[in-house]
């Protein structure tokens, strides 16, 4: 048994906690183009000071937040009666559509992005059908532009959304539902009352599930987005590999993990918690 | 009810016609003789004859199916134990902190993991001499983050395991670790198969993490196929995508399938 919880702890604490107290003291030093690796050991919170004070960090945390919380709520409308029709098939459908909303997932993440560039591009499918109905004589290009990045990501993340949705809605008791009826509610009413309220953990679950990925999402706003879409992990990205400045990147890295890992792992944990006193 | 059907039905002709659409036209073009992938000029297998010549693809597809395989079976011990330990453990010295250490990874931003791991390998380059960053250094980090999702599918299959077999097995005379081989493995295997099923897709999957802690020597195909697409659309892509989607359905299919002759 000792090894058993040995050698997964010995693993993830050097490949996985350790890098982490690197990447604060990366953080706490100067940027120095000319050494190898790029960085002047020290002591100074300049790179914090630097990225509460400039504006253009403040905006890409910002709109990072923005544009994954408005991704995760179109998800979320997506999803809902997705998964709903899904927990209401016949039993012996239903793991065929399942399998229909997973099977986009085991694909490349990537190859799933690339297939919207074709889409979006100026001359691109959907513009050449806007123009071929007569919808739009002249539709501006959608690739480029922070619409095109909602897309990707409602795109990308919507098997995350749908499954804990489905999970919920699925072992819901029918019986409440007649009970709602039988005592005069209309369908809607039964469900404004009974289901939602009762699938709220698989709301909870399948949003963060979305929005956590991608507030530090790099590929989506890189590939689809222009280059006034400021996401933070697509900051982190070209500090890093563009400016060459490994402090600063360290130092969003840092800002990422207190300011939305942390505080995500503590509500998750509150939750589970009040859920175990129920 | 039947307004309730229609928009059922609607609501999931919508949502599938918004997955699957942009990968059929993705697969339709990939079969065009053009070099546009919006423009249809004719039926062509050219760019099938072009991929499969492009030297620089291939070896990256074999590199990064060489990395998938090692990092996946890597993952799959090590998250096994990590299940096994968080199931069956119930107190040790640190339990609260490997708890939270097995599921960490799902939740940390990939650019994030990224930047810390090339830190640690450029800090054991400049104390230990190496590894050098190239085929090690990916299948490590890849390993790392996939044992989150072997340790969450292992423990699911433990927590409503029957136990009563391997009591029975104790009260016969095993050993613990006999008993493990001979009861437990064999009954929570097929967890443990998609578990390393699902690291090695990811693996081969991965570019973020992937693209901080590869040298200048090793190019696996996300990366690839990231720095083509960069430059725009490229019908060798599509191609790639035909084959990607065309593999994950048969697997899917076939996984589906041994299930139902299991039952």
């Amino acid at each position: 048994m000792r090894a058993v919880i040995g050698i997964p702890f010995l693993w993830l604490g050097v490949f996985f906690a350790l890098p982490f107290l690197l990447v604060l003291v990366i953080a706490l030093g100067t940027n120095n183009p000319d050494a190898v690796p790029p960085v002047d050991l020290g002591f100074s919170f300049r790179n914090f000071a630097l990225l509460f004070s400039d504006d253009l960090y403040l905006a890409a945390w910002l709109s990072s937040i923005r544009i994954a919380a408005t991704s995760t709520l179109v998800a979320l409308l997506l999803g809902y009666p997705m998964a709903y029709a899904i927990a209401r098939a016949a039993p012996n459908r239903r793991p065929l559509l399942l399998m229909l909303v997973v099977l986009p997932f085991w694909t490349s993440f990537l190859i799933r992005i690339y297939a919207w560039m074709g889409l979006l591009a100026s001359n691109g499918t959907i513009d050449q059908f806007l123009r071929w109905t007569g919808i739009a004589e002249n539709p501006g290009t959608i690739l480029g532009t922070e619409w095109a990045v909602h897309l990707g990501i409602v795109y990308a993340y919507l098997p995350f959304m749908v499954l804990p949705l489905y999970a919920t809605l699925e072992k819901l008791d029918m019986s409440l539902l007649e009970a709602a009826s039988d005592l005069g509610a209309r369908p809607w009413q039964a469900f404004l009352t009974v289901t939602l309220p009762l699938s709220f953990p698989g709301i909870v679950a399948g949003c963060l599930l979305v929005f956590i990925p991608s507030v530090g999402e790099f590929v989506i706003p890189d590939l689809l987005g222009g280059t006034d879409t400021l996401m933070i992990g697509k900051v982190l990205w070209d500090e890093f590999f563009t400016n060459a400045d490994w402090p600063l990147a360290s130092a969003v890295a840092v800002c990422l993990i207190v300011l939305l890992v942390a505080p995500i792992a503590i509500f998750q944990r509150q939750q589970a918690k009040s859920l175990e006193r129920q | 009810m039947r307004g309730r059907a229609r928009f059922a039905f609607a609501a999931l002709a919508f949502g599938y016609a918004f997955l699957y659409l942009p990968i059929a036209l993705v697969i339709v073009y990939s079969f065009n003789e053009s070099r546009l992938v919006t423009v249809w000029a004719g039926f062509s297998f050219k760019w099938w004859q072009a991929l499969f010549a492009n030297e620089a693809m291939l070896q990256a597809a074999w590199l990064s199916l060489r990395i998938a395989f090692v990092s996946a079976t890597l993952a799959a011990a090590i998250g096994l134990a990590a299940g096994y330990a968080l199931v069956r453990a119930r107190r040790f010295p640190g339990r609260a902190l490997f708890g939270s250490l097995v599921v960490a990874p799902m939740v940390m931003p990939e650019v994030v993991m990224g930047i810390s791991m090339l830190l640690l390998f450029v800090g054991s380059e400049r104390l230990l001499g190496g590894p050098d960053r190239g085929f090690l250094t990916i299948a490590v980090a890849h390993t790392t983050f996939s044992i989150a999702f072997v340790a969450i599918v292992v423990q699911a299959r433990l927590s409503d395991f029957d136990r009563s077999l391997e009591e029975a097995a104790m009260d016969l005379g095993a050993t613990p670790w006999v008993t493990f081989r001979t009861i437990t493995l064999p009954l929570i295997a097929p967890a443990v198969g998609s578990g390393w099923l699902l690291a090695f897709t990811l693996s081969l999957d991965d570019l973020i993490l992937t693209q901080f802690v590869a040298g200048a020597q090793s190019q696996t195909l996300p990366m690839r196929v990231y720095s083509s697409v960069r430059l725009g659309v490229d019908p060798q892509i599509n191609v790639l995508a035909t084959i990607v989607v065309a593999v994950a359905a048969s697997a899917l299919v076939l996984s589906g399938w041994l299930t139902r002759q299991r039952q």
